[in-house]
């Protein structure tokens, strides 16, 4: 039953020159429409300023559209080619000519990146829908859209890349959309610091990714991804777990892993779209993409590999844990997204096997996830903004469909059968139970790993849902005095939500039976199949116990008895999770103190060695001159004497001199 | 007796000219401190002179005194007119100068 | 010291002036007065330095010109020693004496020093000056003096004439236009420009007037007194004195004379005597003042040969106001 898998087995992946391909399909051109599009429809929302208040969003709307509708081309595209040639590099022109180092802008094509170019402009779309209607009483709308067609066009621009280079333009046009977006609301002083955070751990990130491409231009003189990956096989395995390393870095920065996950929860602060879009669906999930672009690199890296998994492993059970104690519906959603990206994290680093299965459980996830997150903008839009769900309850009864398509998502995200969430992530858990050649104890931890955290986000998920739309109304009056009226939310807002419900519950065996995982084989390599220690029913069936477990333990706790209004002191575990397991303390005691002691040792520095030099300088001479200046007292006995003294002192000089 | 004699006296009244111009306050005195300088270099002059047999230090001491004169002329116009102004013959008291 | 004094020896001995020996030492006359003059001027030249009052040390620098110039008479600069005494001496210094009188002649410098440390390097300074100067000009190697003897020929004045017109003509020329400047130079300088209107001898009189003041010249000093000195106040008509005739200064002073001791005797007047009794005398008795008679001020009329009718009887041990008093 045990069948080892070598990880750095031959053959495994298609080779590149196989891959792309030389001649053929010219469609691929239009790949460029994709980032173009909503650029444009960016550029002109925000150079036309107020004039284009009126009709901004639907520009908007129609430009994220517009992109949805030429990645739908180009699958059908793709699909009209034979497997072998679903490949495409697009040479857009010359953009770094600089002697050793020369870059050129291209665009590759190929299932990998047209499966994120769908999901990035399907939910995008919807979510462009249902912004129409959410920031309606916002003057600053335009701007909105305007930034999120931005964001659009740096995510796809990211998937797209044909380079680590221009993928890497992306990634910082997504980290500059998302500071821009959490802090849209940045006269209220508490978001603009919240978007600083973020944005300032996604640097730390970048660095990791600046540092990989540095490393890359070092050991391939190149950094196209054709180009690498022809160059791994000779590559020494030091460079490229280096390599590997500081890519996982930069993806932990961007998906919110450890250690870097401490942003997710406070870029909460911006609008609910913007949470739906960028840190559920899309923006978090750049950081697998990279890792799985880069899957042939982390494939002859095995140390890389093993960090990649253990990263995923311990963010699953991080956000896990934190989640439970989150009362804030929106930070609850934050820490499932972490955990989630964890599990597909640790997909991706148990090697190839994991790869399809990280993307499926992306693509899902974004369904649900997105569609979770638009349900919370709902009910906030009911509830007067209100957040805490121990101030909800009982909402099942008053907006009828959003609890419905919440119900959708949430029971897909515990994955149970037949909703999406069962077949992306028990293939996780299945495929973390494979074991590795050599190391037998990985398949036995990873495996209980996975399977304790789906246990755990079905209690967590549970809770949330239960708090929000079961039990008793908790809810207070408004802060004028009049009584909370929750009510369904408007049509553009609702009907985005009925879509990703209804991708929740069938996306799953759609994507299944389609075939999804022999579909993405050109770009992340074909994997054997492999059994897990533990047979297939038998994981399957645990997995179900776990999630049962983990429901009716949240159905006892927050559906049937009274859940209290004030949190309660709880236990320590509860408070260290209700404070991100103190993750702000331990970057504050490490990072940030030192480095504002650093920053106040320079101030005082420039201040007393250079300016005290300058200025000291100058109160010299002053002083000097204050010394001086008494010797000019007015009378003119004392410069008679300075003249005689002079003469004195001359001639003696002269005497001396002549002998 | 040699004429260094002279020139050592006309040295020491220098110097005792010198000292007064320093030392004292009133104008009138240190511009006769002036003169008694004036009148030293004279005296080391009209030594020289016959030191070298050569009348060109009579001369110079002779236009010295003509010199001499007119400047004591102008100097003390100008003490009358400061003492006019300010009642006051000190030269500490002229000090705007000082800054 | 009259200049005719230095004058006539020197024009009887042209060339005795100043006559050195053959190694160029001076002769022991000379010597002589060198030594006698030369401390002697040192110390005057001390006195310019610390004397109190400006005055004195004016004539301390009188004295040292005119050493000076016996000096230069003695070394054969005799035109030099003239000039020294008639231009220095006799104009400069005379000029410094006036302007100290117009200063102030008694005003006395306080000796202490307001300049920090000033006297210090004043001190320091001088004596250095003295002592560099002294050791350069000591030190220095001439050879054998030279002498005038054959520079001065004919004579001091005519030698030096030809050398002033001669060679140095243009110099003189220039120092002539000096001296005209300076003299301009203190007309200027000196010159006060009248800021209010000249009051003349009308306005002045019109202001007295309009202010009430003495319109006329105020009376003079001693009239009908005895005397008119300038502290005698003048007597009015019934023997009063007059405060205004004696000037404020001696008022003020407390030094006018009391007008009583100088009363004019007019009682002998009235009573048909002289007013003075010096040389007058009726008899010898009344040279002796045994005529009898009132005196002492009273006013009697008496007759011409008769005894006094009225009045208190003469007291011949009494005091009497007489002509002793003159001789006073």
């Amino acid at each position: 039953m045990h069948t080892l898998i070598s990880l750095t087995a031959p053959g495994v992946l298609p080779a590149v020159d196989d891959v792309v391909a030389p001649v053929g399909w010219d469609g691929a051109q239009a790949a460029v429409w994709l980032v173009a599009l909503p650029l444009l429809s960016a550029a002109v929302l925000l150079l036309l300023g107020r004039r284009a208040d009126r009709w901004g969003h639907w520009l908007g709307v129609l430009a994220s559209g517009g992109a949805f509708v030429v990645g739908l081309l180009l699958l059908v595209g793709l699909l009209g080619l034979s497997p072998g040639q679903r490949v495409h590099d697009v040479h857009l022109g010359t953009w770094l000519d600089a002697g050793a180092l020369s870059i050129d802008a291209g665009l590759r094509v190929d299932p990998l990146s047209v499966t994120f170019v769908l999901l990035v402009t399907f939910v995008g779309t919807l979510i462009h829908v249902y912004s129409v209607a959410y920031m309606e009483h916002d003057a600053a709308r335009r701007r909105f859209f305007a930034y999120l067609n931005l964001f659009v066009a740096a995510m796809l621009l990211l998937v797209l890349a044909d380079s680590y280079v221009l993928l890497f333009v992306g990634w910082e046009g997504v980290g500059l959309a998302s500071y821009l977006l959490i802090g849209f609301w940045n006269h209220h002083t508490p978001y603009a610091v919240a978007a600083k955070k973020a944005f300032v751990a996604n640097r730390v990130g970048d660095v990791g990714l600046l540092v990989a491409m540095g490393l890359l231009f070092a050991a391939f003189g190149s950094l196209d991804f054709a180009t690498v990956a022809r160059g791994i096989p000779e590559a020494s395995e030091g460079t490229l777990t280096a390599i590997g390393l500081a890519l996982l870095l930069a993806a932990c920065g961007k998906s919110a892993q450890f250690p870097l996950q401490s942003w997710l929860g406070d870029a909460m602060a911006g609008p609910t779209p913007v949470s739906a879009l960028i840190h559920a669906a899309t923006m978090v999930t750049a950081g697998v993409y990279l890792i799985i672009r880069s899957g042939e690199l982390f494939a002859a890296a095995p140390t890389a590999q093993l960090v990649v998994a253990v990263v995923g492993a311990v963010t699953l059970l991080f956000g896990a844990i934190v989640g439970c104690a989150k009362d804030d519906i929106k930070k609850a959603l934050a820490a499932s997204t972490m955990s989630q990206i964890g599990y597909m994290v640790l997909a991706a680093g148990l090697g190839p096997i994991g790869y399809a299965f990280a993307i499926f459980h992306l693509v899902t996830h974004g369904f649900f996830k997105a569609g979770m997150f638009l349900g919370a903008g709902s009910v906030m839009h009911g509830m007067d903004d209100q957040v805490d769900m121990r101030r909800f309850g009982g909402l099942g009864r008053y907006m009828k469909i959003t609890y419905f398509t919440f119900m959708a998502g949430w029971l897909a995200i515990l994955g149970i059968p037949p909703f999406a969430g069962f077949f992306s992530k028990d293939k996780i858990i299945e495929a973390a139970f494979v074991p590795v050649d050599g190391q037998p104890w990985r398949a036995w931890v990873f495996g209980t790993v996975a399977l304790v955290g789906a246990g755990i986000t079905a209690f967590y998920m549970s809770r949330l849902f239960f708090m929000t739309f079961e039990g008793q109304k908790r809810w207070s009056t408004t802060r004028d005095g009049a009584e909370q009226h929750p009510h369904e939310s408007p049509a553009l807002m609702v009907w985005p939500m009925v879509v990703l419900a209804v991708g929740s519950v069938g996306l799953g065996w759609v994507l299944t039976g389609v075939g999804f995982v022999e579909w993405l084989e050109p770009s992340v390599g074909h994997a054997e199949h492999h059994e897990p220690v533990l047979a297939v029913p038998v994981l399957i069936a645990l997995t179900l116990i776990a999630v049962a477990l983990g429901l009716v333990l949240a159905w006892r706790r927050y559906a049937v008895s009274a859940v209290p209004v004030a949190p309660p002191v709880g236990t320590v575990l509860t408070r260290a999770a209700r404070a991100d397991l103190h993750q702000d303390a331990v970057n504050d005691a490490l990072l940030v103190a030192p480095g504002q002691y650093l920053t106040r040792s320079l101030v005082y520095g420039d201040k007393a060695v250079v300016d005290g030099a300058v200025t000291g300088l100058g109160r010299t001479t002053v002083g000097i001159g204050d010394l001086v200046r008494r010797t000019q007292n007015g009378f003119a006995r004392s410069y008679a004497a300075v003249m005689v003294v002079g003469v004195v002192v001359l001639a003696f000089v002269v005497l001396a001199v002549r002998g | 007796m040699s004429l260094t004699h002279y020139l050592v006296l006309a040295a020491i009244l220098f110097a005792i000219g010198a000292t007064t111009v320093l030392l004292r306050r009133n104008a009138i005195i240190v511009f006769m401190g002036v003169e008694l300088m004036l009148n030293s270099t004279n005296l080391l002059l009209v030594t020289f002179s016959r030191i070298h047999g050569n009348l060109s230090g009579q001369v110079l001491a002779f236009f010295v005194m003509v010199v001499a004169a007119a400047e004591v002329v102008v100097g003390l116009a100008i003490i009358v007119s400061i003492f006019r102004t300010r009642r006051s013959a000190s030269v500490d008291d002229v000090n705007l100068l000082k800054s | 010291m009259s200049p005719l004094i230095t004058v006539l020896p020197v024009t009887a001995l042209p060339a005795a002036a100043g006559a050195l020996t053959d190694e160029g030492l001076t002769s022991t006359a000379e010597a002589v007065l060198f030594w006698t003059l030369g401390p002697l001027m040192v110390l005057a030249a001390l006195a310019l330095l610390f004397a109190r009052k400006a005055v004195h040390a004016a004539l301390a620098v009188v004295f040292i010109m005119i050493s000076l110039a016996f000096l230069y008479v003695a070394q054969g600069a005799e035109f030099l020693g003239v000039v020294q005494v008639v231009v220095y001496t006799g104009a400069v210094m005379m000029l410094f004496l006036f302007v100290l009188m117009l200063v102030g002649v008694d005003r006395s410098d306080s000796l202490v020093e307001t300049i920090r440390g000033q006297r210090a390097i004043g001190v320091l300074a001088g004596l250095g000056l003295g002592v560099v100067l002294a050791g350069v000009v000591g030190r220095a190697a001439y050879g054998p003096a030279t002498g005038l003897a054959e520079a001065n020929t004919p004579s001091n004045p005519e030698a030096v004439a030809h050398l002033i017109f001669g060679e140095h003509v243009l110099a003189m020329e220039i120092v002539g236009a000096l001296l005209v400047t300076a003299a301009l130079g203190a007309l200027v300088l000196t010159h006060r420009l009248r800021l209010t209107t000249k009051v003349g001898q009308r306005e002045q009189a019109e202001r007295r007037l309009r202010g009430g003041g003495h319109p006329v010249s105020l009376p003079a000093p001693g009239v009908y007194a005895r005397h008119n000195a300038m502290d005698v106040p003048a007597l009015l008509p019934d023997g009063t004195p007059l405060e205004t005739s004696v000037p404020r200064v001696l008022r003020v002073r407390g030094q006018e004379a009391d007008a009583r001791e100088y009363a004019a005797r007019i009682d002998r007047v009235l009573a048909g005597g002289w007013a003075s009794g010096a040389g007058t005398f009726t008899s010898d008795e009344d040279y002796r003042g045994e005529l009898g008679g009132p005196v002492d001020g009273t006013v009697t009329v008496r007759d011409a040969d008769g005894p006094v009718a009225d009045g208190p009887a003469a007291d011949p041990a009494a005091p009497q106001t007489h002509d002793e008093e003159d001789a006073r």
